[in-house]
C-alpha cells in the first residue's frame, strides 16, 4: 500500500510542485503552503481594509464632509466592511489556520481534498482583486457591505454588479473549504483517534464549516437575485417592481449572521489551543466546550432578524428574536467561564500569545454583553444603525477575532517558520494594539446612545471632540502594524532558531520538524488522545482554593 | 487560611455587585428623555448597564488577577495543576447565565409592552369603513390612529410621513398641512404612518428613544407622545444615499396652545392658497 501512494506524491514534489519560496506564488496542493498563502494574502487584504478604515476616520475628524466626496465615502465604507469581513476575517481564521492546522489534529497528510483546497485559495485573490479594481475602473458599490435593495438597485450598476461577483467567488471559496474541512475531519481522522479527543479547534471548525455550508448558498442566491434585479431589471426585491425590499434582509441576514460565527468560532478554537499550552493546565470543561460550540451553530441559525428590529418586522418576530439571540449569552458564556478557570491556578508564560488572548477575552466579554443589550427590542429601537452598534461589532470581529488572529501568529510562528519571534516587541505590539483599539471603539458606545448614526460623513457638530480620539485612536491602531511586520519580517531572516517545540506542547502540530515536511511527519504520524494532558496532579491543599472558584465566578455572573 | 479567604472573596463580590448597581443608577450616557417611552427606556438600560457592569468588571478583575497571581515567575519549571472539569462549578455557570439572560428578555418584553411594541399592528383592520383602503401595516411601534373612535382630548394626532433622498415630509390630514419640520403638542400622543418614496430611510429621535424604518412599498407606523417642550433631531438613520449624513430635520414639541396657533395660521394658509 505504502509502495502504491508514494511514486505519484515523489512525482508530484520532483515535477509539478515547485520547491523552496516559489511553492507560496504556485498551485501548491499542500495544506501548509495553502495555510500560508491564506495568511499572507488575508493580511495584505487587512493592510488594504486598514488603509481603508484610517481614510474613515480621517473623514470623520471633522464634522463636515471636507475630506473626499460624499460618494466616494460610501464606496470607501463599503469596501472596508467587504473587505475586512470577506478577505481577511474569514479567509484567515477559516482558511489561514484551518488549513494549517485541521490536518495536523487529525492525523492526516493533507487535506481531503487537496486540489479543492487549492482551488478554494485561489479563487481570493482575484476576487480581492476585482473588488478592489473596481474602485478605480466604474467606481467600486456605494450601498455597504449589506448591499441593501432599493439604494443597491439604484446606486451606480456597474460597481455594485462588480461587488456581487466578488462576494460570489469568495463565497464558493468559502464553501470548498467547509466542505473540505467536514471531510478532513469526519474521514481523515487516524484510526483510534476518537470525535472527543480531537483538539478543541477542530469542533470549533467543524461547526464553522457545517454553519458556512448551509448559510452560504442562501446569500449566493440573493446576491444573483440581486443582480437580476440590477441588470434585467426583474422586480424580486425592487417595491417599484412589485417586489419586497425586506425579503432582501432576511435572505442576507440568514447568511450574514452566522457569518458572525463563522469569524468568531474559529477564533474561540484558536484560543483554546493557546491557552492550555502557555498555562501548562488541561483545557478546563473539554466536554461542555463542544456542547456550547454545537449549541451557538444551531442557535445561530435562528437568530438572523435581530438586526431588522427596526424594519418591517411584526411584534411576535421581534419577540422571538430577541429570546432566541439572548440565548446565545449561555453557551457563550460558558466557553468564557471554561477560559477563566483554564487560567486560574495555571503557570501562566506572560507572551505575546496568552497578552493577545486575554486582550481577546476582555474586549469580547464587552462585546458581548453590548450584543445582549442589543438584542433587547426596545434597546435595539433606539441604537440600531448607531455607532453603538459600530463600537458593538468592531469589539466582536476586532476585539475577539484580530486579537486572536494576533495570538495565533505569536503562537505558531516558530511551527510556521522554524524561528522564534522577538517578544518584547510583541508585547509593545499588543500594548498599542490595545490601547488603540479601545481609543477607537469605546467612545463610539456614546456617539450612539447619543444620536450619531452610522454611514455618515458628516455629522452635528457636538460629536466632534469624541470622533477626534476615536481618530486619534485609529492612528495607534495603524501605527501598531509596524512593530508586528518588523517583528515578523526580520525574524524570519534573523530570529532564534525555535527548535521543534518551543512551547513543550502536546498537540500533534508540535512532534515533527519546525517547519514540517512535506506529508507533515517523516515517520509515522503520531496518535495524540490527549491532546492537553499538561499539568501536575491536584494536591488536598489545592482543591480547597479552586472550590473558591465557585463562590468567586458565580456571584460575580449574578 | 481557608476562612479569610472565603470572606475576602465574599466581601469582594458584594463590592462588585453594589458597585455595578451604583453605577448602573448613576452614570447617565444618554441624552435628555422627551418622550413618554424615554424613562421607561431609561429603566431597561440601568439594568442593563447595573448587569454588563458588574459581569464585565467581575471578569476582568479575574483576568487580571489570574495573570498575575497564576504568573510563571523565574526558576518556576513545573506545570499548572490538571484540573480538567469540575461538573458542578460548570453546571452552575450555565444555570446562572441562562436565570439571568431568561429574566433580561422577561424584563424587556415587559419594558417593550409598555412602551406599546405589543399592540397589534393591524389594530383597525376591523373598522369596516377603513377596511378597504387600509394597507397592511408592515413595522412599527404601537397602532394606527383611529380618531373615529376616540372621543376625548386625547385622541392620537395623525400625521403621514413621506420620505425620500435626502428629506422627510410631514402631512397633517386634518389641516392639510406639509411641512419639512414635525410640530407636535406636548403631551399629545402622535402617530405617525410612514412611506418612503425611493430607498429604505429610517426616523430616529435620539431624545425620544423611538425608531423605525421607512420602507418603500411598505408603510410602516410609529406612535409617541412628547412630554418635555424643545427642538430635537429627527435623523435618518439608514444608508440612503451620499447624501445620507445630511437628511435630518426637527420635530418641535411646544405647548397646546403654541402648537394651535401654527396649525391654525398653516392651515389657513393652504386652504386659501388651494
Amino acid at each position: 500500500m505504502t509502495v502504491a501512494i508514494s511514486p505519484p506524491s515523489k512525482k508530484q514534489s520532483d515535477g509539478l510542485q515547485p520547491t523552496g519560496w516559489l511553492r507560496y506564488f504556485s498551485f501548491s496542493l499542500d495544506h501548509k503552503v495553502i495555510g500560508l498563502q491564506y495568511l499572507v494574502c488575508g493580511f495584505i487584504f487587512y493592510l488594504i481594509g486598514g488603509v481603508l478604515g484610517g481614510a474613515i476616520r480621517i473623514e470623520l475628524a471633522s464634522p463636515i464632509a471636507d475630506f473626499m466626496a460624499r460618494d466616494v465615502y460610501n464606496q470607501v465604507l463599503t469596501l472596508h466592511g467587504t473587505v475586512m469581513i470577506f478577505l481577511w476575517i474569514v479567509p484567515v481564521v477559516n482558511g489561514a489556520f484551518g488549513n494549517y492546522l485541521i490536518p495536523f489534529y487529525v492525523g492526516a497528510r493533507d487535506m481531503a481534498f487537496p486540489r479543492l483546497n487549492a482551488v478554494a485559495f485561489w479563487m481570493i485573490p482575484p476576487a480581492g482583486l476585482l473588488l478592489i479594481s473596481s474602485y478605480f475602473i466604474t467606481g467600486a458599490a456605494q450601498s455597504g457591505w449589506t448591499a441593501y435593495p432599493p439604494l443597491s438597485i439604484t446606486t451606480p450598476a456597474a460597481g455594485q454588479i462588480l461587488w456581487i461577483l466578488s462576494v460570489l467567488l469568495l463565497g464558493g471559496s468559502s464553501i470548498f473549504g467547509g466542505i473540505n474541512f467536514i471531510a478532513t475531519i469526519l474521514k481523515l481522522r487516524q484510526p483510534g483517534l476518537k470525535l472527543m479527543q480531537l483538539p478543541m479547534y477542530c469542533w470549533a471548525m467543524l461547526g464553522t464549516s457545517i454553519l458556512v455550508v448551509l448559510s452560504t448558498p442562501v446569500l449566493a442566491g440573493t446576491l444573483v437575485l440581486l443582480s437580476f434585479d440590477i441588470v434585467a431589471h426583474t422586480g424580486f426585491f425592487n417595491p417599484s417592481l412589485g417586489g419586497n425590499a425586506v425579503v432582501y434582509q432576511h435572505l442576507f441576514w440568514f447568511y450574514s449572521h452566522p457569518a458572525v460565527y463563522i469569524m468568531v468560532l474559529p477564533a474561540f478554537g484558536l484560543v483554546s489551543e493557546i491557552l492550555p499550552v502557555h498555562c501548562r493546565k488541561p483545557l478546563f470543561g473539554y466536554t461542555s466546550m463542544v456542547y456550547s460550540i454545537m449549541t451557538i451553530v444551531l442557535l445561530g441559525l435562528v437568530v438572523w432578524a435581530h438586526h431588522m428590529f427596526t424594519s418591517g418586522t411584526p411584534p411576535w418576530m421581534r419577540l422571538f428574536f430577541t429570546i432566541a439571540t439572548s440565548f446565545i449569552a449561555v453557551p457563550t458564556g460558558i466557553k468564557f467561564f471554561n477560559w477563566l478557570a483554564t487560567l486560574w491556578g495555571g503557570r501562566i508564560s506572560l507572551n505575546s500569545a496568552v497578552l493577545f488572548s486575554c486582550g481577546f477575552i476582555v474586549n469580547f466579554v464587552l462585546g458581548g454583553i453590548t450584543g445582549v443589550a442589543l438584542a433587547q427590542v426596545p434597546f435595539d429601537i433606539h441604537v440600531h444603525d448607531t455607532y453603538f452598534v459600530v463600537a458593538h461589532f468592531h469589539y466582536i470581529v476586532y476585539g475577539g477575532s484580530v486579537f486572536v488572529i494576533f495570538a495565533s501568529i505569536y503562537h505558531w510562528y516558530p511551527k510556521f517558520t522554524g524561528r522564534m519571534l522577538n517578544e518584547s516587541l510583541g508585547r509593545f505590539h499588543f500594548l498599542i494594539t490595545f490601547i488603540g483599539f479601545n481609543l477607537c471603539f469605546a467612545p463610539q458606545h456614546w456617539l450612539g446612545l447619543n444620536g450619531m448614526p452610522r454611514r455618515v460623513a458628516e455629522y452635528d457638530p457636538q460629536f466632534t471632540v469624541i470622533n477626534q480620539i476615536s481618530s486619534v485612536g485609529a492612528l495607534l491602531m495603524a501605527i501598531s502594524t509596524l512593530p508586528f511586520l518588523w517583528n515578523v519580517v526580520q525574524s524570519a531572516l534573523s530570529g532564534p532558531i525555535a527548535g521543534d517545540n518551543p512551547w513543550k506542547a502536546l498537540t500533534p502540530e508540535w512532534l515533527t520538524s519546525s517547519p514540517p515536511p512535506v506529508e507533515n511527519w517523516s515517520g509515522k504520524a503520531p496518535l495524540v488522545t490527549e491532546p492537553y494532558g499538561y499539568g501536575v496532579p491536584e494536591e488536598p491543599l489545592n482543591l480547597e482554593k479552586t472550590s473558591n472558584i465557585d463562590s468567586d465566578l458565580g456571584s460575580k455572573s449574578e | 487560611m481557608r476562612t479569610p479567604f472565603a470572606i475576602l472573596t465574599l466581601a469582594l463580590v458584594i463590592t462588585l455587585v453594589l458597585g455595578g448597581l451604583w453605577i448602573g443608577q448613576n452614570v447617565n450616557l444618554l441624552p435628555v428623555d422627551a418622550s413618554a417611552n424615554a424613562p421607561v427606556y431609561d429603566e431597561l438600560f440601568r439594568v442593563l448597564f447595573s448587569i454588563g457592569a458588574i459581569l464585565f468588571l467581575g471578569i476582568v478583575g479575574l483576568v487580571v488577577f489570574s495573570l498575575i497571581k497564576f504568573r510563571r515567575r523565574p526558576g518556576q519549571l513545573e506545570d499548572g495543576l490538571a484540573i480538567e472539569g469540575n461538573l458542578p462549578l460548570e453546571i452552575f455557570w450555565t444555570a446562572v447565565p441562562a436565570v439571568v439572560v431568561l429574566f433580561v428578555g422577561l424584563y424587556s418584553f415587559d419594558i417593550y409592552d409598555r412602551m406599546g411594541g405589543m399592540v397589534p399592528l393591524a389594530h383597525d383592520a376591523h373598522d369596516h369603513q377603513m377596511m378597504d383602503m387600509k394597507e397592511q401595516i408592515w413595522g412599527g411601534i404601537g397602532s394606527v390612529a383611529d380618531a373615529s373612535s376616540a372621543d376625548t382630548s386625547l385622541a392620537p394626532l395623525a400625521v403621514e410621513v413621506t420620505a425620500m433622498q435626502y428629506a422627510f415630509l410631514f402631512h397633517y390630514p386634518q389641516g392639510d398641512i406639509i411641512s419639512g419640520e414635525l410640530h407636535v403638542p406636548l403631551g399629545q400622543p402622535v402617530t405617525l404612518r410612514m412611506e418612503s418614496k425611493d430607498v429604505i430611510h429610517a426616523f430616529w429621535v435620539p431624545e425620544f428613544r423611538i425608531k423605525q424604518d421607512i420602507i418603500p412599498g411598505q408603510p410602516t407606523l410609529l406612535n409617541f407622545t412628547a412630554t418635555k417642550p424643545g427642538r430635537y433631531p429627527i435623523i435618518c438613520a439608514e444608508l440612503c444615499g451620499p447624501y445620507h449624513g445630511n437628511m435630518h430635520t426637527k420635530v418641535i414639541v411646544e405647548a397646546p396652545g403654541n402648537y394651535d396657533t401654527w396649525f391654525s395660521n398653516n392651515a389657513k394658509t393652504t386652504v386659501s392658497e388651494a
